[in-house]
Protein backbone atom coordinates (compact mmCIF):
# COMPACT_ATOMS: atom_id res chain seq x y z
CA UNK A 1 0.00 0.00 0.00
CA UNK A 2 1.45 3.45 -0.60
CA UNK A 3 -0.67 5.37 1.79
CA UNK A 4 0.18 3.73 4.80
CA UNK A 5 1.52 4.45 8.25
CA UNK A 6 5.51 3.40 6.79
CA UNK A 7 5.67 6.79 4.79
CA UNK A 8 6.47 9.06 7.79
CA UNK A 9 8.00 12.29 6.90
CA UNK A 10 6.99 14.98 8.12
CA UNK A 11 4.38 13.18 10.58
CA UNK A 12 4.24 14.87 14.22
CA UNK A 13 4.06 13.30 17.47
CA UNK A 14 6.85 10.48 17.32
CA UNK A 15 8.99 12.47 19.90
CA UNK A 16 12.52 13.03 20.37
CA UNK A 17 15.02 10.27 18.66
CA UNK A 18 17.04 8.91 21.13
CA UNK A 19 20.09 7.17 20.32
CA UNK A 20 21.65 4.17 22.72
CA UNK A 21 25.29 4.13 23.45
CA UNK A 22 27.56 1.30 22.52
CA UNK A 23 24.13 -0.64 20.98
CA UNK A 24 24.78 -3.94 20.37
CA UNK A 25 24.24 -5.27 16.01
CA UNK A 26 21.48 -7.22 17.53
CA UNK A 27 19.42 -6.92 20.78
CA UNK A 28 18.44 -10.22 21.01
CA UNK A 29 19.58 -13.30 19.51
CA UNK A 30 15.57 -14.36 17.23
CA UNK A 31 16.83 -10.65 16.20
CA UNK A 32 19.89 -12.10 14.14
CA UNK A 33 18.08 -14.92 13.26
CA UNK A 34 14.97 -13.07 11.49
CA UNK A 35 17.90 -11.29 9.90
CA UNK A 36 19.47 -14.39 8.61
CA UNK A 37 16.20 -16.28 7.68
CA UNK A 38 15.27 -12.68 5.82
CA UNK A 39 18.84 -12.92 3.87
CA UNK A 40 18.62 -16.48 3.13
CA UNK A 41 15.13 -16.56 1.81
CA UNK A 42 15.58 -13.44 -0.10
CA UNK A 43 18.24 -15.14 -2.13
CA UNK A 44 15.95 -17.89 -3.51
CA UNK A 45 14.80 -15.22 -5.86
CA UNK A 46 11.03 -15.95 -5.04
CA UNK A 47 10.15 -12.58 -4.39
CA UNK A 48 12.09 -9.13 -4.87
CA UNK A 49 13.13 -6.66 -2.40
CA UNK A 50 10.33 -4.47 -3.22
CA UNK A 51 7.76 -7.22 -2.67
CA UNK A 52 9.33 -7.59 0.55
CA UNK A 53 8.89 -4.16 1.85
CA UNK A 54 5.94 -4.28 0.33
CA UNK A 55 4.60 -6.64 2.77
CA UNK A 56 5.62 -4.76 5.70
CA UNK A 57 3.99 -1.72 4.68
CA UNK A 58 0.71 -4.08 4.02
CA UNK A 59 0.67 -4.75 7.84
CA UNK A 60 -2.33 -2.83 9.54
CA UNK A 61 -0.81 0.23 10.83
CA UNK A 62 -1.12 -0.38 14.48
CA UNK A 63 0.67 -3.51 14.57
CA UNK A 64 3.30 -1.38 12.26
CA UNK A 65 3.20 0.66 14.88
CA UNK A 66 3.69 -1.41 18.05
CA UNK A 67 6.13 -4.06 16.57
CA UNK A 68 9.64 -3.18 16.74
CA UNK A 69 11.79 -3.23 13.46
CA UNK A 70 12.78 -7.36 13.71
CA UNK A 71 9.06 -8.05 14.66
CA UNK A 72 7.92 -6.51 11.76
CA UNK A 73 10.67 -8.44 9.80
CA UNK A 74 9.56 -11.66 11.10
CA UNK A 75 5.51 -10.85 10.54
CA UNK A 76 6.39 -9.89 6.92
CA UNK A 77 8.51 -13.17 6.27
CA UNK A 78 5.83 -15.60 7.54
CA UNK A 79 3.27 -13.79 5.33
CA UNK A 80 5.94 -14.43 2.31
CA UNK A 81 6.07 -17.57 3.33
CA UNK A 82 2.90 -18.55 3.20
CA UNK A 83 1.84 -16.49 0.13
CA UNK A 84 4.50 -18.26 -2.09
CA UNK A 85 3.01 -21.46 -0.90
CA UNK A 86 6.35 -22.19 0.52
CA UNK A 87 4.98 -23.50 4.33
CA UNK A 88 1.45 -23.90 5.48
CA UNK A 89 -0.69 -22.42 8.08
CA UNK A 90 -0.91 -25.89 9.24
CA UNK A 91 3.10 -26.06 9.85
CA UNK A 92 3.47 -22.68 11.66
CA UNK A 93 0.75 -23.95 13.98
CA UNK A 94 2.55 -26.87 14.71
CA UNK A 95 6.04 -25.52 14.35
CA UNK A 96 7.45 -28.09 12.53
CA UNK A 97 7.33 -29.35 8.77
CA UNK A 98 4.62 -31.36 8.04
CA UNK A 99 5.06 -32.15 4.20
CA UNK A 100 8.43 -32.05 1.93
CA UNK A 101 9.48 -28.40 0.74
CA UNK A 102 9.10 -27.42 -2.96
CA UNK A 103 11.97 -27.46 -5.28
CA UNK A 104 13.93 -24.00 -5.00
CA UNK A 105 15.79 -22.68 -8.37
CA UNK A 106 18.23 -20.84 -5.78
CA UNK A 107 19.15 -21.35 -2.28
CA UNK A 108 21.91 -19.45 -0.13
CA UNK A 109 24.49 -21.46 0.73
CA UNK A 110 27.37 -21.12 2.95
CA UNK A 111 29.96 -20.33 0.57
CA UNK A 112 27.32 -17.99 -0.62
CA UNK A 113 26.99 -16.28 3.00
CA UNK A 114 30.97 -16.07 2.83
CA UNK A 115 30.78 -14.30 -0.38
CA UNK A 116 28.54 -11.34 1.17
CA UNK A 117 27.66 -10.04 -2.01
CA UNK A 118 24.96 -7.18 -1.90
CA UNK A 119 22.48 -7.35 -5.13
CA UNK A 120 22.92 -5.06 -8.18
CA UNK A 121 19.79 -3.42 -9.18
CA UNK A 122 21.50 -1.34 -12.12
CA UNK A 123 19.90 -2.44 -15.34
CA UNK A 124 20.44 -1.59 -19.55
CA UNK A 125 17.99 1.64 -20.23
CA UNK A 126 15.02 1.32 -22.17
CA UNK A 127 16.09 4.21 -24.02
CA UNK A 128 17.39 7.45 -23.42
CA UNK A 129 16.94 9.90 -20.28
CA UNK A 130 14.18 12.36 -19.86
CA UNK A 131 15.83 14.67 -18.05
CA UNK A 132 19.51 16.08 -17.15
CA UNK A 133 21.00 17.54 -14.28
CA UNK A 134 19.44 20.92 -13.87
CA UNK A 135 16.29 20.75 -15.66
CA UNK A 136 13.01 21.65 -13.24
CA UNK A 137 10.66 18.77 -12.86
CA UNK A 138 7.03 18.59 -10.72
CA UNK A 139 6.80 15.30 -9.10
CA UNK A 140 3.38 13.72 -9.89
CA UNK A 141 0.39 13.42 -7.37
CA UNK A 142 0.09 10.12 -7.74
CA UNK A 143 -1.48 7.77 -5.40
CA UNK A 144 -1.61 3.97 -5.85
CA UNK A 145 -2.87 1.44 -4.10
CA UNK A 146 -0.09 -0.55 -4.75
CA UNK A 147 3.81 -0.42 -3.54
CA UNK A 148 5.72 2.95 -4.70
CA UNK A 149 8.95 4.52 -3.73
CA UNK A 150 7.36 8.24 -3.91
CA UNK A 151 6.88 9.54 -0.30
CA UNK A 152 3.80 11.58 0.28
CA UNK A 153 5.63 14.81 1.53
CA UNK A 154 7.29 14.78 -2.30
CA UNK A 155 4.09 14.41 -3.99
CA UNK A 156 3.20 17.58 -6.81
CA UNK A 157 6.16 19.33 -5.30
CA UNK A 158 8.33 21.48 -7.79
CA UNK A 159 12.02 20.20 -8.07
CA UNK A 160 15.26 19.98 -9.77
CA UNK A 161 16.79 17.31 -10.90
CA UNK A 162 20.46 17.38 -9.38
CA UNK A 163 22.22 13.79 -10.98
CA UNK A 164 21.17 11.08 -12.63
CA UNK A 165 21.81 8.06 -11.55
CA UNK A 166 21.25 5.94 -14.44
CA UNK A 167 18.29 2.90 -15.19
CA UNK A 168 17.47 1.02 -11.89
CA UNK A 169 14.59 -1.69 -11.45
CA UNK A 170 11.52 0.48 -11.03
CA UNK A 171 9.86 -0.59 -7.80
CA UNK A 172 6.27 -0.38 -8.28
CA UNK A 173 5.80 -2.62 -10.75
CA UNK A 174 8.87 -5.07 -9.17
CA UNK A 175 7.03 -5.03 -6.08
CA UNK A 176 3.48 -6.99 -7.65
CA UNK A 177 5.38 -8.97 -9.76
CA UNK A 178 5.14 -6.87 -12.86
CA UNK A 179 8.37 -7.51 -13.62
CA UNK A 180 11.57 -5.01 -13.78
CA UNK A 181 10.58 -2.64 -15.97
CA UNK A 182 13.54 -0.76 -15.80
CA UNK A 183 13.58 3.26 -15.08
CA UNK A 184 15.76 6.16 -15.21
CA UNK A 185 16.91 7.16 -11.77
CA UNK A 186 17.80 10.60 -10.59
CA UNK A 187 18.40 12.76 -7.19
CA UNK A 188 15.57 15.48 -7.00
CA UNK A 189 15.78 18.29 -4.84
CA UNK A 190 13.11 20.04 -3.54
CA UNK A 191 13.57 23.87 -0.78
CA UNK A 192 12.13 23.33 2.46
CA UNK A 193 9.73 26.07 1.71
CA UNK A 194 8.34 24.29 -1.57
CA UNK A 195 7.70 20.95 0.67
CA UNK A 196 7.20 22.53 4.18
CA UNK A 197 5.41 26.06 2.66
CA UNK A 198 6.56 29.92 3.60
CA UNK A 199 7.34 29.17 7.41
CA UNK A 200 9.90 26.75 6.80
CA UNK A 201 13.70 27.45 7.07
CA UNK A 202 15.69 28.63 4.59
CA UNK A 203 18.48 26.81 5.12
CA UNK A 204 17.21 23.46 4.26
CA UNK A 205 16.95 21.82 1.18
CA UNK A 206 15.47 17.92 0.82
CA UNK A 207 16.03 15.57 -2.06
CA UNK A 208 14.65 12.52 -3.24
CA UNK A 209 15.76 9.59 -5.69
CA UNK A 210 12.59 9.92 -8.42
CA UNK A 211 12.12 6.91 -11.01
CA UNK A 212 11.29 8.50 -14.08
CA UNK A 213 7.22 7.91 -14.32
CA UNK A 214 7.32 9.78 -11.25
CA UNK A 215 8.11 13.12 -12.84
CA UNK A 216 7.06 15.71 -15.34
CA UNK A 217 8.85 18.14 -17.18
CA UNK A 218 8.08 21.61 -14.92
CA UNK B 1 17.91 0.17 24.91
CA UNK B 2 15.57 3.51 24.03
CA UNK B 3 12.44 4.52 25.58
CA UNK B 4 10.70 4.74 22.72
CA UNK B 5 11.37 1.04 21.72
CA UNK B 6 7.76 -0.67 21.86
CA UNK B 7 9.79 -4.01 21.92
CA UNK B 8 11.34 -2.82 25.67
CA UNK B 9 8.56 -4.05 27.62
CA UNK B 10 9.50 -5.12 31.29
CA UNK B 11 6.86 -8.37 31.23
CA UNK B 12 9.05 -10.04 28.67
CA UNK B 13 6.25 -11.88 26.91
CA UNK B 14 6.81 -10.63 23.54
CA UNK B 15 10.56 -11.70 24.07
CA UNK B 16 9.74 -15.11 24.78
CA UNK B 17 6.50 -15.52 22.38
CA UNK B 18 9.17 -14.07 19.24
CA UNK B 19 11.74 -16.52 20.41
CA UNK B 20 9.50 -19.23 20.09
CA UNK B 21 8.08 -18.27 16.20
CA UNK B 22 11.29 -17.60 15.05
CA UNK B 23 12.99 -20.80 16.66
CA UNK B 24 9.66 -22.38 15.40
CA UNK B 25 9.97 -20.62 11.72
CA UNK B 26 13.43 -21.43 11.19
CA UNK B 27 12.89 -25.32 12.15
CA UNK B 28 10.07 -25.63 9.18
CA UNK B 29 12.42 -23.91 6.81
CA UNK B 30 15.17 -26.09 7.56
CA UNK B 31 13.60 -29.23 7.72
CA UNK B 32 11.68 -27.81 4.42
CA UNK B 33 15.29 -27.44 2.63
CA UNK B 34 14.99 -23.67 2.14
CA UNK B 35 17.70 -22.56 4.51
CA UNK B 36 21.28 -24.05 5.92
CA UNK B 37 22.15 -23.37 9.39
CA UNK B 38 25.15 -22.68 8.47
CA UNK B 39 24.69 -20.13 6.29
CA UNK B 40 22.72 -18.11 8.29
CA UNK B 41 25.41 -18.46 11.38
CA UNK B 42 27.48 -17.04 8.31
CA UNK B 43 25.08 -14.33 7.24
CA UNK B 44 24.65 -13.42 11.26
CA UNK B 45 29.05 -13.34 11.50
CA UNK B 46 28.84 -11.14 8.78
CA UNK B 47 27.13 -7.75 10.02
CA UNK B 48 28.33 -8.63 13.82
CA UNK B 49 32.36 -8.83 12.75
CA UNK B 50 32.66 -7.79 9.11
CA UNK B 51 30.94 -4.99 8.17
CA UNK B 52 30.48 -2.01 10.68
CA UNK B 53 31.32 1.63 10.79
CA UNK B 54 35.00 0.38 10.60
CA UNK B 55 35.02 0.10 7.37
CA UNK B 56 33.18 3.58 6.26
CA UNK B 57 36.09 5.14 9.03
CA UNK B 58 38.58 3.78 6.70
CA UNK B 59 36.78 5.15 3.48
CA UNK B 60 36.70 8.55 5.25
CA UNK B 61 40.23 8.88 6.74
CA UNK B 62 41.91 7.89 3.44
CA UNK B 63 39.84 10.71 1.60
CA UNK B 64 41.17 13.57 4.28
CA UNK B 65 44.67 12.03 3.48
CA UNK B 66 44.46 11.52 -0.18
CA UNK B 67 43.29 14.05 -2.39
CA UNK B 68 43.28 11.57 -5.41
CA UNK B 69 41.51 9.25 -3.30
CA UNK B 70 38.70 12.29 -2.05
CA UNK B 71 37.49 12.91 -5.67
CA UNK B 72 37.25 9.30 -6.76
CA UNK B 73 35.03 8.73 -3.56
CA UNK B 74 33.36 11.71 -4.37
CA UNK B 75 32.63 10.69 -8.20
CA UNK B 76 31.95 6.82 -7.93
CA UNK B 77 32.04 5.68 -4.03
CA UNK B 78 31.39 2.25 -5.02
CA UNK B 79 34.23 1.71 -7.04
CA UNK B 80 36.71 3.83 -4.56
CA UNK B 81 35.43 1.98 -1.42
CA UNK B 82 36.31 -1.21 -3.21
CA UNK B 83 39.22 -0.49 -3.67
CA UNK B 84 39.54 -0.01 0.15
CA UNK B 85 37.44 -2.81 2.13
CA UNK B 86 38.45 -6.44 2.65
CA UNK B 87 35.57 -7.31 0.22
CA UNK B 88 33.68 -6.25 -3.36
CA UNK B 89 30.39 -4.44 -2.55
CA UNK B 90 29.00 -5.34 -5.81
CA UNK B 91 25.73 -3.99 -6.47
CA UNK B 92 25.87 -1.60 -3.89
CA UNK B 93 25.36 1.88 -5.65
CA UNK B 94 26.81 3.96 -3.03
CA UNK B 95 26.99 7.78 -3.06
CA UNK B 96 29.33 9.59 -0.63
CA UNK B 97 28.34 13.43 -0.22
CA UNK B 98 31.11 16.10 1.38
CA UNK B 99 30.25 18.38 4.59
CA UNK B 100 31.67 21.65 4.24
CA UNK B 101 31.26 24.99 6.04
CA UNK B 102 28.52 25.73 3.89
CA UNK B 103 26.80 22.64 3.82
CA UNK B 104 25.97 19.83 6.35
CA UNK B 105 24.18 16.63 4.94
CA UNK B 106 22.02 14.59 6.69
CA UNK B 107 21.05 10.83 5.59
CA UNK B 108 17.58 9.49 6.10
CA UNK B 109 14.90 6.75 4.87
CA UNK B 110 11.38 7.94 5.96
CA UNK B 111 9.68 5.30 3.83
CA UNK B 112 11.96 2.18 5.51
CA UNK B 113 15.74 1.85 6.68
CA UNK B 114 17.83 2.00 3.71
CA UNK B 115 21.08 2.42 5.05
CA UNK B 116 24.76 2.12 3.24
CA UNK B 117 25.45 -1.79 5.16
CA UNK B 118 28.68 -2.26 2.63
CA UNK B 119 30.23 0.67 4.72
CA UNK B 120 28.66 1.20 8.27
CA UNK B 121 26.63 -2.21 9.20
CA UNK B 122 23.34 -2.33 10.17
CA UNK B 123 21.82 0.78 11.79
CA UNK B 124 20.90 1.66 14.77
CA UNK B 125 17.68 1.27 16.22
CA UNK B 126 17.22 5.11 16.16
CA UNK B 127 17.61 5.54 12.62
CA UNK B 128 14.63 3.31 11.68
CA UNK B 129 12.44 4.55 14.69
CA UNK B 130 9.07 6.59 13.78
CA UNK B 131 10.85 9.64 15.78
CA UNK B 132 13.86 9.35 13.34
CA UNK B 133 12.68 9.10 10.07
CA UNK B 134 9.09 11.27 10.45
CA UNK B 135 11.01 14.46 11.90
CA UNK B 136 14.43 14.69 10.00
CA UNK B 137 12.95 15.90 6.59
CA UNK B 138 10.83 18.56 8.31
CA UNK B 139 12.92 19.46 11.31
CA UNK B 140 16.24 18.05 10.97
CA UNK B 141 17.69 21.20 13.54
CA UNK B 142 15.60 19.96 16.17
CA UNK B 143 16.60 16.17 15.31
CA UNK B 144 20.35 17.20 15.43
CA UNK B 145 19.79 18.84 18.70
CA UNK B 146 18.31 15.44 19.93
CA UNK B 147 21.91 14.08 19.09
CA UNK B 148 23.58 17.57 20.77
CA UNK B 149 24.59 19.11 17.91
CA UNK B 150 23.89 22.55 16.68
CA UNK B 151 25.84 23.96 13.64
CA UNK B 152 27.82 27.41 12.81
CA UNK B 153 24.93 30.08 12.16
CA UNK B 154 24.14 29.98 8.51
CA UNK B 155 25.02 26.21 7.61
CA UNK B 156 22.52 24.76 5.32
CA UNK B 157 21.43 21.55 5.65
CA UNK B 158 21.04 19.06 3.13
CA UNK B 159 18.67 15.66 3.65
CA UNK B 160 19.36 12.44 1.43
CA UNK B 161 16.17 11.09 1.90
CA UNK B 162 17.44 6.95 0.11
CA UNK B 163 14.02 6.36 -1.37
CA UNK B 164 15.45 3.82 -4.17
CA UNK B 165 18.70 1.54 -4.04
CA UNK B 166 21.06 4.65 -3.53
CA UNK B 167 22.62 4.49 -0.28
CA UNK B 168 24.62 7.30 0.69
CA UNK B 169 28.10 7.86 2.84
CA UNK B 170 28.15 11.16 4.26
CA UNK B 171 32.02 12.35 4.16
CA UNK B 172 32.33 14.39 7.69
CA UNK B 173 34.73 17.88 7.66
CA UNK B 174 38.02 16.80 9.17
CA UNK B 175 38.57 18.28 12.91
CA UNK B 176 40.97 21.05 13.25
CA UNK B 177 44.51 20.22 15.49
CA UNK B 178 44.76 17.18 13.28
CA UNK B 179 47.57 17.79 10.94
CA UNK B 180 50.15 15.37 10.18
CA UNK B 181 47.74 12.49 11.93
CA UNK B 182 47.82 9.02 10.26
CA UNK B 183 45.01 7.43 8.56
CA UNK B 184 44.89 4.98 11.20
CA UNK B 185 44.75 7.93 14.18
CA UNK B 186 41.91 10.17 11.89
CA UNK B 187 39.67 6.73 11.62
CA UNK B 188 39.88 6.59 14.83
CA UNK B 189 37.47 10.38 15.13
CA UNK B 190 34.81 9.03 12.44
CA UNK B 191 31.84 8.09 14.66
CA UNK B 192 29.13 5.98 12.70
CA UNK B 193 27.11 9.14 13.32
CA UNK B 194 29.46 11.47 11.62
CA UNK B 195 28.69 9.42 8.72
CA UNK B 196 25.48 9.74 8.38
CA UNK B 197 24.98 13.27 9.37
CA UNK B 198 23.58 12.88 12.89
CA UNK B 199 27.06 13.64 14.16
CA UNK B 200 30.52 15.39 13.90
CA UNK B 201 33.82 13.47 13.73
CA UNK B 202 35.44 13.71 17.21
CA UNK B 203 38.07 16.28 18.21
CA UNK B 204 41.40 15.40 19.06
CA UNK B 205 40.37 16.53 22.80
CA UNK B 206 37.50 14.68 22.97
CA UNK B 207 38.96 11.21 21.89
CA UNK B 208 41.71 12.00 24.33
CA UNK B 209 39.22 12.40 27.04
CA UNK B 210 37.24 8.92 25.99
CA UNK B 211 40.67 7.14 25.58
CA UNK B 212 42.07 8.29 28.93
CA UNK B 213 38.47 6.55 30.50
Amino acid sequence: MTNSIHDMGGTHGFGPVESEPNEPVFHEDWEGRVYALQRAMGATGLWTIDGGRASLENLPPLAYLASSYYRRWFLGLERRVVAHGLVGEDELAAGRALRPGMRLNRKMTLDDAKAMSFANFDRPSPGPARFKPGDPVRTKNLHPATHTRLPRYARGKLGTIEAVRGCHVFPDTAAVGAGENPQWLYNVVFTGRELWGEEADPAIKVSIEAFEPYLVPA
Amino acid sequence: MPANDPHTHDHGSELSEMQLRVKALETILTEKGYVEPAALDQIIENVETRIGPHIGARVVARAWVDPEFKRRLLTDATEAVNSVAEFDPVGAHLIAVENTPQTHNVVVCTLCSCYPWPVLGLPPVWYKSAPYRSRTVIDPKGVLADFGVSLPPGTDIRIWDSTAETRFLVVPIRPDGTEGWSEEALAALVTRDSMVGTGLAKSPEEHGTEAAR
